[in-house]
């Protein structure tokens, strides 16, 4: 009997585990070891961020859910993997703590043959002084806990402004090096939906701050579309859509430091400035979780297992190279650990052999650009081709039998812009290839044939089936496995 | 005729050099028989995209 051991259970990590324990049935074992008792469908936060939904509607128990299907559950976090396992313990192993009220703060050791690092992003407010909801001025959306809270303050300056008081309202990114700015794009025009819905958008001023070299790069370089007989760069339709809804743009920012009301950033050119503001929700750069790998005599490997950003090696090019020799090939395709095979790397949790966008500097030497997004679609689509190795790979298959790559992979992404089942709108985008490949598609960098963008109601129905179905699919409701990730 | 939306455009700030949407293509963006039949179009679009992807 094998066992499989995953860290996490994010969109990749749950993914990964339910298809690998329908696969592999009751002959072998699938462990799963997450720190939250709930599963949360993150796409919908942002609802939940502006009091259109509650945190009861975007998550549910796993714990149900896992002994359904026969998984084991830790409510646990990992700490350390020990892929040689140590003087005591023959076979590989995680250290994990739980982190259950039964169990809090107790640690234990869980061997395994198989091991899937699906732990997402740590939400590294700490790299930029003031950021954050703990301890800092801004708020967040990145969490249901995070988002509820960030409604409720909303709610507040909207109560202010009914009494007659004008406030500022910023949101974007907070650290040059962030990625993710499709949430904020998400969350400010849903602000601006709901200030109009009640009324009092004149009374609001909405501005937009990010590490974007220009507006709609959201991480990917921008992406060009075919519209009224023209292919346009995003640039242009969003900045199309901050015009129509009177929303005022600062890109190319590093936000270096947030104090009460007010934003300090540097640009691209150099130049300082500050942004008061009155309410604030600015997106954290990520970084890896922070586990430790040790070797069998204790010695520390983390740097063997990890990028120096604390995500999972796994067979990408991480040589390093400057962006005008970036390849498709570069992009990992089946998220093995080159040192440890046994160990593999899904979602964001893998480590990018290096950005979408192109990288740039301000004069100061800050790097200003997005890092690469793992959306929602490419993580759960790794996941399960991961899965699918895997238990090929314990019935005999000697090295992974699938690969997928970013770079071959396409993306259908809804950006809300407002919820409402007649009033609602959001951006409906599907990219192909999610990292452009400027050799295969010249110029643009992606096949026009399958790239396509646009706004209107019928996005919002989507995105509100999206919701719906995959809460359901997550949990395992019939013909959960039909639904594509 | 001005239109509500052009209001935003401030002659030489960054509104300046971008488009706006005329009356009639804000209008079908929440013409529900035309999202209809676009989310019809728009799912199917997603689904190669899908397809194509795994
Ligand atoms: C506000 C917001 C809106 C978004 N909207 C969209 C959208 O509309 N469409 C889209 O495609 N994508 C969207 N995304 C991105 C999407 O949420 C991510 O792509 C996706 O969640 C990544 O999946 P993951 O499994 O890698 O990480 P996650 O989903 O973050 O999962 C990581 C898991 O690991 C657990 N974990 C953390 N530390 C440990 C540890 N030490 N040990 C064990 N487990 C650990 C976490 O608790 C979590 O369960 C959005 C993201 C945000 C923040």
């Amino acid at each position: 009997m094998a066992r499989l051991v995953i860290l996490g259970a994010g969109v990749s990590g749950h993914t990964a585990a339910t298809f690998a324990k329908k696969w592999l049935g009751s002959s072998h074992e699938v462990v799963v070891v997450t720190p939250n008792s709930k599963w949360n469908w993150i796409p919908s936060n942002i609802w939940v961020g502006v009091g259109q939904m509650s945190k009861k509607d975007v998550t549910f128990e796993l714990k149900p859910v896992y002994d359904k299907l026969g998984i084991d559950y830790r409510q646990a976090k990992a700490v350390s993997i020990h892929p040689e396992g140590s003087e005591n313990q023959a076979s590989p192993f995680v250290t994990v703590e739980h982190t259950s009220d039964a169990r809090k703060g107790e640690s234990e050791e869980i061997t395994y043959d198989y091991l899937i690092n699906a732990t997402g992003p740590k939400l590294n407010f700490g790299a930029t002084e003031g950021l954050g909801p703990d301890g800092g001025y801004s708020y967040s959306v990145c969490t249901a806990d995070h988002a509820t809270e960030a409604a409720a303050v909303l709610k507040e300056k909207f109560d202010r402004i009914k009494r007659g008081e004008k406030q500022k309202i910023l949101v974007g990114t907070g650290h040059g090096m962030c990625t993710c700015q499709g949430a904020a794009f998400e969350y400010i025009f849903n602000i601006d939906t709901e200030l109009r819905r009640a009324g009092i958008r004149d009374m609001a001023d909405l501005q937009w701050i990010s590490n974007e070299s220009f507006l709609g790069d959201f991480g990917v370089g921008g992406v060009h579309i075919k519209r009224g007989g023209y292919v346009a760069s995003s640039k242009l339709f969003a900045e199309s859509l901050y015009t129509e809804k009177g929303i005022n743009w600062t890109t190319g920012a590093h936000v270096t430091k947030v104090e009460e009301g007010v934003a300090h950033y540097e640009k691209l050119d150099g130049s300082t400035g500050s942004i008061d503001f009155d309410f604030s929700m600015l997106i954290p750069p990520f970084a890896g979780v922070g586990l430790k790998a040790f070797g069998k005599d204790g010695q520390d490997i983390t740097d063997t297992l990890f990028a120096p950003n604390g995500f999972l090696k796994v067979d990408g090019d991480y040589s390093g190279k400057p962006f005008e020799e970036w390849d498709a090939s570069d992009w990992p395709k089946n998220y093995q650990n080159p040192t440890y095979k046994n160990i593999f790397a899904v979602g964001i949790a893998f480590a990018p052999p290096h950005p979408i966008s192109k990288p740039m500097k301000s004069p100061n030497g800050t790097p200003i650009f997005p890092t690469p997004p793992r959306t929602g679609m490419p993580s759960g689509i790794i996941g399960k081709a991961v899965a699918n190795s895997i238990v090929d790979m314990i019935n005999g298959a000697p090295e992974p039998t699938h690969e997928t790559s970013m770079a071959e992979m396409g993306a259908a992404c809804i950006a809300s812009v407002g919820k409402g089942m007649f009033s609602g709108e959001a951006v409906a985008l599907t990219v192909y290839p999610v990292v452009p490949d400027y050799k295969k598609y010249p110029g643009t960098g992606r096949d026009q044939n399958y790239t396509m963008g646009e706004i209107g109601l019928a996005g919002h129905w989507i995105k509100h089936t999206l919701h719906h179905m995959f809460l359901w699919k997550a949990q395992l409701k019939p013909g959960w496995s039909l639904i594509p990730e | 005729m001005q239109h509500d939306v052009e209001k935003n455009v401030k002659p030489y700030e960054q509104t300046f050099n971008t488009m706006v949407p005329s009356p009639f293509v804000k209008f079908m963006r929440k013409c529900v028989i035309w999202q209809f039949i676009r989310f019809v179009i728009i799912n199917v679009k997603m689904i190669i995209v899908v397809s194509k992807s795994h």
